[in-house]
């Protein structure tokens, strides 16, 4: 008995082995992980944008101050430049902007406003493209060509108008202690409403092909909902363009935002995105204060530069015809 | 043609009628224009006076009849915040705004040709990696971002050209131009530059694209085979079937960058209509708005329809529709 258990042990301690290097190596030697490992460009973004990431979302932990915190920063400070200058302070790692206020914990919290109002407007113009596409595509007739209409409409629009346009209506319609409170909804709503229209037409495309074919009709004989076929059988098989859309629409939501916020129509002082910091540091470019606009306009290019490689390699990816 | 042109123009009319239905919904529900005109402490009275004889009062269809032939007839109203006649103010911010659009396209119409041209017919790898990283960096930089850079380049560390205003501007009777003198061209170039950037890219990959479609084409293989000499089928043959396709693009683009102008001249403090809408926009000044929406979906339109007709006369083989 003891004897069985012995022989038994290390062979079972084996399989278990072998069963994780084969699941390791079978993730390792993958398609997508394949195509990653030969794409250092790609590899260095992802690090990149996850480094940006962590930094931004965690804002808290590594920031060294609180630049929302008035008694965290002091007006003897301003003015300082980065650390590797010859009146840079230690204290200050990309020196101070003219309140005193830490530029690299302005930048990290600035990096966290500006991609949670990208993250947000790309998810719900996904949401919303998405589901008129379905419609449109597995409807078709009049409400096709409404949609359609609509989304042909909005296309012709350019979004920085259209933000331009909602915040002039904003701004008229709301009293004036407000705007600085409704500009994040404004941003929001005007990208999304001038970005649905990109996955709407793909899942539209695709949910017309699909919906011709039979394991549709055999949804349909058995008397499943037109809401379940959509979601649950069409929805599965558009996805994969919706997401390549989603990840270059990230990288251009948040540098709209920043337009925005420039252009002095988005994010407030207050709380300030990576687009209004660069034009709080514009105002100070010719008093030789370079550092307070150059770090947000590098971290911004940079993200948007990484989102953009990483968006590239996911549709090369997710889209075998090309390779 | 003919009828071909009056669809167009029924069509382009009706585009305008929407847009300005919509300044018009804007006039409605945004603000009081009382407000607007009024000094603070009128009394009631003064203020139902001036609502009537404004015709606030009027039903909506004969409200907006008025506004589209106060449109029509070039009155805009008056502006909230300057005080003074929208179309006038407009008119005035009109060829700043028209001659950088043009110097921008004139630049990435050129830049765009020659590196799509270059990238398409290139064979080393150089090339086609300098493409992949231009239209990268196109679509990653966005354009005020591009414009700090250009001014801290050239007028902050190099200081050969300035950072902001026309420069000296020739007036014309209701033109001022500012590319006859030497500083309104050295004025120009940053500015047209920064908003030519996004341009450029476009123009370069969908050229590059549309030459190696065609190289690819029947008649091009049947013109090698006939002894063309490379060259002559390179850039008579292939250039010309390639670039109708830009034409139209670049026709399309046009409304979108004289859009696109409102940050370019927010940077470089251009004194054209883009600004003049920022600052509408911050002071809600809604007669200026909606001027200079419709404005601008007049612009559009009328370019686009040139554009169709260009496209027409050019390519034969479209048939009117």
């Amino acid at each position: 008995m003891n004897d069985l258990i012995a022989t038994q042990e290390p062979s079972l301690k084996r399989r278990w082995g072998a069963k994780m290097t084969d699941i390791v190596s079978s993730v390792w030697d993958s398609d997508i992980v394949y195509s990653l490992r030969n794409s250092k460009v790609t590899i260095v973004s992802f690090i990149v944008m996850a480094v940006i990431l962590i930094l931004g979302l965690g804002a808290d932990l590594f920031a060294p101050t609180n630049p929302f915190d008035p008694t965290s920063f002091s007006l003897f400070d301003s003015e300082i430049p980065p650390v590797w200058t010859d009146s840079g302070d230690s204290r200050f790692i990309l020196g101070t902007d003219i309140q005193g206020r830490d530029v690299y914990s302005l930048l990290l919290y600035g990096v966290r406003i500006s991609l949670m109002v990208g993250f947000v407007s790309v998810l719900l113009s996904l949401v919303l493209g998405v589901v008129l596409g379905l419609i449109s595509g597995y409807f078709g007739g009049k409400v096709d060509a409404l949609i359609m209409r609509i989304a042909d409409a909005m296309l012709s629009f350019p979004t920085i108008m259209f933000a331009l346009l909602v915040s002039g209506v904003a701004r008229g319609i709301f009293p004036k202690e407000m705007h600085g409170d409704i500009s994040v909804y404004v941003i929001i709503f005007s990208i999304t409403a001038t970005g649905w229209m990109q996955y709407a037409r793909t899942v539209r495309g695709a949910a017309l092909l699909e919906s011709g074919k039979e394991y549709v009709q055999a949804a349909r004989v058995m008397g499943s909902s037109s809401a379940r076929i959509m979601f649950k059988h069409i929805l599965p098989n558009t996805i994969s363009p919706v997401l390549v859309i989603g990840t270059l629409h990230i990288a251009l939501a948040v540098l709209t935002e920043a337009t925005l916020s420039f252009l002095g129509v988005g994010m407030p002082p207050n709380q300030p995105s990576l687009g209004t910091l660069i034009n709080e540091g514009n105002q100070y470019l010719f008093s030789g204060q370079w550092w307070v606009v150059l770090f947000p306009a590098m971290v911004l290019v940079v993200l948007a530069l990484c989102v953009n490689l990483v968006g590239d390699w996911i549709r090369d990816v997710l889209n075998p015809k090309l390779r | 043609m003919f009828v071909f042109l009056l669809k167009r123009a029924a069509q382009a009319i009706g585009i305008v009628l929407v847009v300005a239905f919509l300044s018009f919904v804007m006039f409605q529900f945004v603000g009081d224009p009382i407000e607007g005109m009024i000094s603070e402490n009128a009394t009631q009275q003064e203020r139902d006076e001036l609502r009537e004889s404004l015709g606030l009062n009027d039903g909506v269809i004969v409200q907006y009849t008025r506004f589209v032939k106060n449109m029509a007839q070039g009155n805009f109203g008056i502006s909230y915040y300057n005080k003074s006649d929208v179309l006038s103010l407009i008119i005035e911010r009109l060829p700043a705004t028209l001659e950088l659009v043009f110097v921008a396209v004139v630049i990435s119409l050129v830049v765009g040709i020659l590196l799509g041209v270059w990238s398409a017919y290139s064979r080393n790898g150089l090339m086609k990696n300098t493409v992949q990283i231009l239209s990268l960096v196109g679509v990653s930089l966005p354009s005020f971002v591009a414009g700090i850079l250009l001014i801290v380049v050239f007028s902050v560390w190099l200081k050969w050209l300035p950072s902001h205003g026309r420069g000296e501007i020739v007036e014309f009777g209701y033109w001022s131009s500012g590319l006859l003198t030497l500083s309104g061209l050295k004025a120009v170039l940053l500015p047209a530059i920064s908003l030519s950037l996004f341009m450029i890219t476009m123009i370069m990959r969908l050229l590059k694209s549309e030459i190696q479609e065609t190289m690819r084409a029947d008649y091009i293989r049947f013109a090698k085979a006939r002894g063309i000499s490379e060259r002559s089928i390179k850039y008579k043959h292939v250039l010309k079937n390639s670039i109708l396709p830009v034409v139209t693009i670049i026709g399309l683009q046009v409304g979108g960058l004289i859009a696109f102008a409102v940050v370019t001249e927010t940077i470089f403090q251009w004194p054209g209509m883009g600004l003049l809408f920022i600052q509408a926009v911050n002071y809600v000044d809604i007669p200026v708005i909606s001027a200079y929406l419709v404005i601008v979906a007049i612009m559009f339109v009328v370019i686009n329809t040139f554009v169709d007709l260009i496209y027409l006369l050019v390519d034969p083989r479209i048939k009117v529709s």
